[in-house]
């Protein structure tokens, strides 16, 4: 039987383990990585509510959004990491530390 | 059949696409790509021809839309249409644009832009061919624009030469101001209607859905177009510069197609015109056609002075519209483009000869385009005059040739017009299309008078002239040969009336919606009216042409009158005609002065008031801040020193949690978050 | 549980332990790919829950796009033939504390709340009205949308240009 909550459970536990991918990981694109999944798990929720609670295309169409907006910030993101490691041959988010002071 | 009419427009358009990207590599630079696609576009168009006249059914009508967006509840479709108008247009252009393309090849051999130029011409074929079938406005205005930018790009064909690039320019200036109104009358035309299909307007307005004013503006608006495109007064002024670019493509484009345009448009929106909109564009032509013949006495260029009688022609055509005599505007259309084309490229191979001729005698300061080193030139280039003066006959409204047959018609038009309605005023458009037929009749023989008769004015020059080769004369001949009335009256065989030939079957007025929507007839000729408005103009015409002849003659060739002597007499109508009436002065100092008056004044304002004013502002703030400063240094800088360092020290202590880790802020975030809800749950 | 249940919780099961694999991997490109698998997995959800169009903007963004530059980032900052590095990690503890938490408090949220939720709908294909939406009722947000990926490609393109020409 599929339910809602089947699916609320799986984004919940996708959402747990991109928490723990931000924290855990050092590299920056393990960062971005981790930032993917907590947004795939909010996709799936807005599809899922759109579907069984509300049944209408708005959940869709903010899932569309957000991956639109995901593609708009790996993109920038992944730019920036990779200026970062062609200036200082540094991926490790915890050494980059020049705005610091 | 709308498939065959597809083809035909593409396939220049294929050989657009080859010219411009690979012409330079193919052996002769291409040519045979783009005159290859013009002919199998001729023998296609022939194709539709025949099928039009082997049905022989003057309500010929073949269609096929499609739908092109969808939004919604929001469509836009779009559609072509075939029907004896578009498919004897179709004919034209490529009949014209073959022996152009073929002209060229003699014209323009050794231009270092050689395959260019073919790519252009295919690019032009192309568009003016789509222009002529599409059923809808919308469609009509793309080709419109894309005519528009090919006559720019070839008008400046050769943008070395300054005055060429300006003349491009100007043309394709003058134009946008046309095409704003034509823009705008489409867009009231969509907003009212909600179609850009023309078979819909026409019956949507034949239903009442526009009101009569809209109608009358959105009709003045779309002929705006036509003014512009077709050079019309005021915005005639571009057409004489744009004799700038290569003669094939003034020919071909400033002659017997694209400034035709303006007319085949008016002819497609004829059914929404009111009887006022009618009357401007009437009125407008009528002048036009008078206004433009009386420039055209006085000029000495062959290029400029063929230039206006196309202005004039096509005032003739757009009067013809105005006065509801479609079928004869659209008829000039047709035969105009023959011989004026024959007209163009025979000055063209004049042009060629004397280009030739100078360059042998290094002469490299004068002009070859000038009458006044031409002259006797008869003998040298049998061909070319033969033939010039069989366009000049049918221009110049002479019976066996076409000319003739297609003025008459519009001159009994207008006469049976003014006839109908019970207006003295009105008699102006038949004395204007009168008085410009004996003019016209006057300056084309001072043309060929100067030209081909007389004494060589330059000797040395005269010496070198030789014909030109065959690539030129045989395209002069067969648009010689289409000049004779035989082509246009058949079957009938009578050379004064085209009433029993296939063109007056196929190609009837068309029904006027305004007329159904309002209840009655806005322009009412009785049959009546009409036959004895077309007999008397027929022999009035005759002999106001054969006038402007003998007049034209006993000046030029008897030296009945001394040239010198008249012009002096003349004085100020001499000076205004040849000047052109100073429209381009007038505008340039009305215009284009009164911008940059407008810009200086501007200038001067912002310099001197808002300067000023900003400079006294300043003085009094500086005199202010001096005494505010010592204020500020004392007690004000006290103050902020103390909270800056108040500020500096929690700084230093809040800085160590902004640690620059993500971690940590996630941590905060996840506390935060944590914490609201189990708030919330509580 | 008919086939269909069946091949949803293996479906299911795979992107919840790639997502796993993605958090507790020490390579970063075993993280790449088993992300590739989540995505798929997503994908696959969608077309569950009656949402085609997502799942195919899933599969040609994500896992075409999206994977791909994260890909190319792994590869243009590491050395691909050498698998064996590890990126260095954070402490594990602290993370599984704090995902431990959340999960608790998502459950709670999850199984407490009575979403009045309906019963299964048919699957019908809803693309058209998701294109009628996006041309009329969320033109602006569309419109917006448009301007930010514009803004992002030109400021990518900004920041990843090599600088040799200054």
């Amino acid at each position: 039987m599929i339910t809602l909550n089947t699916y609320l459970v799986i984004s919940g536990i996708v959402f747990v383990l991109g928490l723990v991918t931000i924290i855990n990981k050092k590299n920056a694109i393990g960062i971005l990585m981790g930032v993917e999944l907590i947004l795939n798990s909010v996709n799936l929720n807005f599809v899922a509510f759109g579907r069984y609670v509300d049944f209408d295309i708005k959940g869709q169409i903010i899932a569309i959004f957000v991956i639109i907006l995901a593609a708009a910030e790996a993109a920038v993101a992944l730019a920036i990491v990779l200026n970062i490691y062609r200036n200082k041959q540094l991926i490790d988010v915890t050494k980059i530390d020049a705005m610091k002071n | 059949m709308v498939e065959t009419a597809i083809i035909i427009t593409l396939l220049p358009l294929l050989a657009f696409v080859i010219q411009i990207f690979f012409g330079k590599r193919l052996p002769r630079q291409g040519d045979w790509v783009s005159i290859g696609a013009i002919l199998i576009s001729l023998i296609l168009s022939f194709k539709l021809f025949f099928n039009m006249i082997g049905s022989y059914d003057p309500h010929f009508l073949v269609q096929e839309s499609f739908r092109w967006i969808t939004l919604g509840e929001f469509n836009i479709d779009l559609g072509f249409a075939l029907d004896s108008v578009s498919i004897i247009m179709l004919v034209v252009v490529t009949i014209v644009s073959s022996l152009v393309h073929i002209y060229s090849v003699g014209y323009m051999n050794g231009d270092p832009m050689y395959s260019r130029f073919f790519a252009y011409l295919s690019l032009f074929s192309f568009s003016m061919l789509g222009l002529v079938i599409w059923d809808n406005l919308f469609g009509i205005y793309m080709m419109w624009e894309l005519v528009g930018l090919c006559s720019y790009l070839l008008i400046g064909f050769w943008f070395e030469k300054d005055s060429a690039s300006d003349a491009g320019k100007k043309a394709f200036i003058v134009n946008r101001i046309g095409d704003l109104g034509f823009l705008i009358g489409i867009l009231i035309v969509f907003s009212q209607i909600g179609s850009f299909s023309l078979s819909e307007i026409s019956q949507s307005i034949a239903n009442g859905t526009m009101s009569e004013g809209w109608l009358t503006a959105a009709g003045i608006l779309l002929f705006c177009g036509a003014i512009g495109k077709s050079a019309q007064f005021p915005l005639h002024v571009w057409l004489p510069d744009a004799m700038e670019g290569p003669t094939p493509v003034s020919a071909l484009i400033h002659a017997a197609t694209m400034v035709a345009a303006g007319v085949y448009l008016v002819a497609r929106i004829s059914f929404m015109l009111t009887f006022d909109s009618m009357l401007v564009i009437a009125y407008v032509g009528g002048f036009t056609a008078l206004f433009a013949a009386t420039i055209a006495i006085t000029q000495n260029d062959i290029k400029r002075v063929l230039a206006y009688s196309t202005i004039s022609q096509l005032g003739y055509m757009i009067m013809a519209l105005g006065v509801g005599a479609y079928a004869a505007g659209f008829f000039h259309l047709v035969t105009h483009a023959m011989f004026k084309a024959g007209l163009f490229l025979g000055s063209g191979s004049v042009i060629h000869a004397m280009h030739h001729a100078q360059h042998k005698l290094n002469i490299h300061d004068e002009d070859p385009n000038d009458i006044r080193y031409m002259g006797g030139f008869k003998e040298k280039m049998p061909k070319t005059y033969w033939t010039f003066l069989i366009f000049t006959l049918a221009l110049s409204g002479i019976p066996f040739f076409s000319g003739f047959l297609s003025k008459d018609l519009i001159l009994g038009g207008s006469l049976a017009f003014a006839m109908a309605h019970d207006n003295p005023i009105h008699y102006l458009l038949p004395f204007f299309g009168f008085t410009a037929a004996a003019i016209t009749a006057f300056y084309m023989f001072r043309l060929v008078i100067r030209t081909f008769y007389g004494e060589p004015k330059r000797k040395d020059i005269h010496e070198h002239i030789h014909e030109s080769p065959n690539t030129i004369t045989i395209p002069l001949m067969i648009l010689a040969a289409l000049s004779i009335f035989i082509f246009f009256t058949l079957p009938g065989l009578n050379p004064f009336s085209a009433s029993s030939s296939w063109y007056d079957y196929l190609v009837q007025n068309p029904v006027s919606s305004v007329s159904t929507y309002m209840g009655y007839n806005i322009n009412p000729i009785s049959d009546h009216t009409a036959h004895s408005a077309h007999v008397t103009a027929m022999i009035l015409s005759i002999f106001l042409a054969t006038f402007g002849i003998i007049l034209s003659f006993s000046i030029y060739f008897w030296k009945k009158f001394d040239v010198e002597k008249l012009t002096e007499r003349m004085g100020i109508l001499y000076k205004l005609s040849y000047n052109k009436y100073y429209f381009d002065e007038i505008y340039q100092a009305t215009f284009v002065n009164g911008l940059l008056l407008w810009n200086r004044m501007l200038d001067w304002f912002d310099s001197a008031i808002i300067d000023g004013l900003v400079n006294l502002s300043a003085w009094i703030t500086r005199n202010f801040s001096f005494l505010s400063g010592k204020f500020d240094n004392s007690v004000i800088d006290g103050i902020v020193n103390e909270i800056a360092n108040m500020t500096q020290d929690s700084g230093k202590h809040l800085r160590k949690i902004q640690t620059g880790q993500i971690q940590t802020y996630i941590y905060a975030a996840l506390l935060g978050a944590v914490v609201i809800i189990i708030v919330k749950i509580i | 549980m008919d086939a269909y249940t069946i091949v949803f919780y293996v479906l299911a099961a795979m992107t919840v332990i790639s997502a796993a694999i993605v958090a507790f991997t020490n390579k970063i490109i075993y993280a790449a790919f088993a992300l590739l698998f989540t995505l798929f997995g997503f994908a696959t959800l969608y077309i569950y829950l009656s949402a085609d169009f997502i799942a195919v903007s899933q599969v040609l963004i994500y896992v075409g796009g999206i994977l791909i530059l994260i890909l190319f980032g792994v590869m243009l900052t590491t050395k691909i033939y050498d698998v064996s590095v590890k990126s260095e990690r954070n402490p594990i503890l602290p993370a599984l504390i704090a995902g431990i938490g959340t999960s608790i408090v998502i459950g709670f949220v999850i199984f407490r709340t009575p979403w009045n939720a309906v019963v299964d709908k048919e699957f019908t294909t809803i693309a058209p009205d998701i294109g009628n939406a996006i041309m009329g009722k969320f033109l602006l947000p569309f419109e917006v949308a448009s301007i930010l990926l514009l803004a992002a490609l030109i400021g990518s393109v900004l920041l990843a240009r090599s600088e040799e020409n200054e």
